[in-house]
């Protein structure tokens, strides 16, 4: 019989359920199969013109329904695709989920398409006052709901029975780590029995690639997109926007005893620490992801030689991936060099708001595969950044722990750590 | 209706019981800024709101007082990384800080958790509107927006307007450090990160948690956000209860910030701070308004807070939406011990900080051992007496539901 309760006497939380969306397709078996097979889903974007940008790349998510109808409709079914995958694996209602809603979700603006279309409906005046005027005559809530930073959350929680007010969140690029961070705090707290966390990011539009664009965060490798992300390879120039969703059931371990369920692995610490450095850079010490990593570490009752792998944010940015191997190094000392740390970001790109999410689920499939998928692009190493980052190829290893990083833009710090079995 | 929290199981306790009690509010609104310009005013009889009809017209706003961003935000750098919104957050929680004497303390400030109740920043309007009138003689509309967006944005005003990086100011220039998380979603963000960070205290995870949240209206689109929808009030002003069959929506926006010092009892006592009062209970709810259960959801919400006997000053942070205002007037109004005042009234609605903004003026209330006047004669009935006890609540505009018990500390 499993403990029931964990290091600090807190309920244990399992995870019964795991959905997931990427570019590299719907479901866990089809990303599995091509992330186990180091394929990319990075491809040309298709879905704007990209003539005046310098990058025209993307890990965009073009085949669902709501692909073309905005942020917010594509991260509202991208969100629920996922989450229906989790409910239904971990073999609940899925219309009458019942605990609370943690939702990771880009913010939402008035999408450019009905701008255009609400100011060109009409010739009075210009500018803002028209868009205005036009605005309050409309006699539908559709445009209105995608302005609203609740909404998706709103929709997901009646299509899902979600229990209570919903809470959508941001921590940047951390947020999908956030959103489960706060499911497992609210069932540790006794609050709930389960929670349901989702991660996802719909938002790749033309105005967010040129923000990241003029901010010198993105790839501008063009020519052969899926060679585009290379984390930790010498010639890193940025990122690649992407888009996806990560969901997981979270519950205590003793209901989803209680009730039967598969055990799919076990969240065994949440931990985090923001910057003060700067808007974009981190700490040049490394110390507030180092403190993340060592408060992941101690939440969850494990020391530095209980790690088996390394998840890492690896976002393929000079920046990141510096400071990324400068804390790990910190942190695990000469072990680091062998310890295995792949990024999944090198095949689907950073899908921002749904990436702690996303890598999350990889990681628990990790383990429970006993396969970790590689890092590609990697042919010319950073002879600075000495790591076992599971080069080009997947590997076969028995994962019994992982740690999955996520550092976001903003300093905001999230560290997860994960275990095949409960103790 | 919809299944609600359950109240926590007296026969399981949390991990650990502590109190959570207030020991800073930083208040930012057309009032002034501070919790002492705010009590004055707001204790005046017959106060006159402070409102500007032209700029926006023809909508009234409650626009920002003269600031002098220098006094919490050091340094020009930052003040230039950020717009008003972010710049009057920042400000804003320097007051709390500040007020709870954590402002300056690296020990303190480093192990602090933070939770921020946001929207979104500000957009560049001159951009958006010379896209916009070049739209109407261009059908190569994506090629236009790349073009222009491409030359015309300055790099830096994204971080400006990134929901999260209003925390992310508050790190950097506060060095509030221990955590930082960013909710999102109108009233509702406020409710829960206060809600949030509630339960971390109460359960032994933090000791002392920044909360809160602001908003700048003065910008066509943070009005566009409401008007899309048709939510705000036009022609003349009236109080927050009396908007009903008027022109418009019923909300009138002001510009405002609050944020407030939680700190589990024990860690306030032992560093010798003031505790303006305890923070009771907090419930958040989500009534599926489209089928009807707004009132009785509200009604639900009440009966959960477990109310004190007795007449019970209520702060509410009703934004006079027609059908939410309504609502929450006929539950409040079948509950005759609750006395009412309906704050934005005199400030105007402030989005994401409405239920931190509530929380605050209930805990000067109860600090300060005495009630508001009415701000609107005609709908609010006058409190006598030293509160004990003051609710808080906010009812969204469009969508979600919360309320809150400020007690004697």
């Amino acid at each position: 019989m499993a403990n029931l309760r964990d290091h600090m006497g807190r309920p244990i939380v399992a995870v019964t359920g795991i959905g997931v969306v990427t570019s590299l397709g719907v479901g866990k078996k089809d990303n599995w199969a091509a992330l186990t097979s180091g394929k990319s889903g990075i491809h040309p974007i298709t879905r704007f013109s990209v003539d005046h940008l310098n990058t025209r790349i993307s890990g965009m998510v073009d085949f669902l329904p709501s692909s073309s109808k905005g942020a917010s409709h594509l991260t509202y079914e991208l969100a629920e695709t996922a989450a229906q995958e989790a409910v239904s694996e971990a073999g609940l209602d899925s219309g009458d989920f019942g605990g609370p809603l943690f939702l990771a979700s880009p913010p939402v603006e008035l999408d450019w398409a009905d701008r255009f279309s609400l100011y060109n409906s009409d010739k009075d005046e210009a500018g803002a006052e028209r868009l205005l005027r036009v605005a309050r005559g409309l006699k539908e809530l559709d445009i209105f709901e995608t302005t609203q930073f609740g909404s998706i959350a709103d929709r997901l929680a009646d299509r899902f029975g979600t229990r209570g007010l919903p809470i959508t969140l941001s921590t940047a690029c951390a947020s999908g780590a956030t959103a489960i961070q706060l499911g497992v705090e609210a069932i540790r707290r006794g609050e709930c029995d389960k929670a349901l966390s989702i991660g996802a990011d719909g938002s790749a539009t033309a105005e967010a690639l040129i923000r990241f664009s003029l901010l010198s965060a993105l790839s501008t490798h063009n020519d052969i997109p899926e060679k585009a992300s290379k984390p930790f390879s010498k010639d890193r120039d940025g990122f690649v926007l992407a888009e996806g969703s990560g969901a997981l059931v979270l519950e205590s371990l003793e209901a989803a005893l209680a009730r039967g369920a598969t055990i799919l692995g076990i969240m065994r610490g949440c931990g985090e620490k923001a910057d003060d450095f700067h808007r974009t850079r981190s700490k040049p010490d490394g110390s507030p992801a180092i403190a993340a990593v060592r408060a992941a570490l101690a939440d969850a009752g494990l020391g530095e030689d209980e790690i088996d792998y390394v998840n890492a944010h690896g976002t393929s940015t000079p920046e990141n991936d510096k400071m990324e191997h400068l804390s790990l190094s910190t942190v695990f000392g000469e072990r680091i060099g062998s310890m295995p740390i792949s990024s999944n970001k090198s095949m689907i790109g950073h899908t921002l708001s749904a990436a702690g999410a996303v890598e999350a689920a990889f990681s628990l499939m990790t383990m429970r595969e006993s396969v970790i998928p590689p890092t590609i692009n990697y042919d010319n190493p950073d002879p600075a950044i000495v790591l076992d980052v599971v080069p080009n190829k997947k590997r076969n290893a028995e994962v019994g722990t992982v740690l999955s990083n996520s550092f976001g833009f903003g300093g905001q710090n999230t560290c997860l750590v994960m275990a095949r079995e409960p103790v | 209706m919809r299944k609600i929290k359950k109240p926590p199981d007296p026969q399981q306790p949390p991990m650990s019981s502590h109190d959570v009690v207030i020991t800073g509010i930083g208040l930012v609104s057309s009032l002034g800024e501070g919790p002492d310009a705010h009590w004055q005013k707001l204790t005046q009889p017959g106060f006159q709101p402070v409102l500007d009809a032209a700029r926006f017209a023809p909508y009234t706003i409650h626009p920002l007082p003269e600031i002098d961003w220098n006094l919490q935000i050091a340094k020009r750098g930052d003040q230039r990384q950020m717009e008003t919104w972010q710049r009057l957050g920042t400000y804003a929680a320097g007051l709390a800080l500040d007020d709870a004497g954590i402002k300056g303390d690296d020990e303190l400030c480093a192990t602090m958790d933070m939770v921020v109740a946001a929207g979104g920043g500000e957009r560049d309007e001159a951009v958006d509107a010379t896209i916009l009138a070049a739209s109407e003689s261009r059908n190569d509309r994506d090629v236009l927006l790349n073009e222009k967006l491409t030359t015309e944005l300055r790099p830096t005003l994204f971080l400006a307007q990134l929901s999260n990086l209003l925390a992310g100011n508050i790190s950097i220039v506060h060095k509030v450090t221990g955590s930082s998380r960013t909710f999102m979603g109108e009233e509702g963000a406020g409710v829960s990160a206060v809600e949030t960070a509630t339960a971390r205290i109460r359960s032994g995870q933090s000791t002392h948690v920044l909360v809160g949240g602001a908003f700048q209206t003065e910008h066509s689109d943070m009005l566009l956000g409401y008007e899309l929808a048709g939510y705000l009030h036009r022609g003349r002003w009236k109080p927050v209860w009396q908007r009903q069959g008027s022109e418009g929506g019923g909300v009138v926006t002001g510009s405002g910030g609050a944020f407030l010092v939680l700190e589990q009892r024990e860690h306030a006592r032992n560093r010798g701070r003031k505790i303006y009062a305890e923070l009771g209970p907090v419930i958040s709810g989500r009534a599926r308004r489209r089928q009807g259960e707004l009132n009785s959801e509200i009604a639900a919400l009440l009966k959960q807070a477990h109310l004190p006997d007795g007449e019970l000053l209520t702060i509410s942070a009703a934004s006079g939406a027609h059908a939410a205002t309504a609502a929450e007037k006929a539950v409040l109004d079948a509950n005759p011990a609750l006395a009412v005042r309906a704050f934005s009234t005199l400030t105007g609605h402030m989005k994401e900080a409405q239920f931190p903004f509530a929380v605050a003026l209930a805990a000067l209330a109860v600090d300060r051992k005495a009630g508001y006047p009415v701000f609107d004669a005609t709908a609010e009935r006058p409190f006598e007496g030293a509160p004990n006890s003051v609710l808080a609540t906010a009812i969204g505009y469009h969508q979600f539901e919360g309320l809150g018990l400020i007690k004697a500390a």
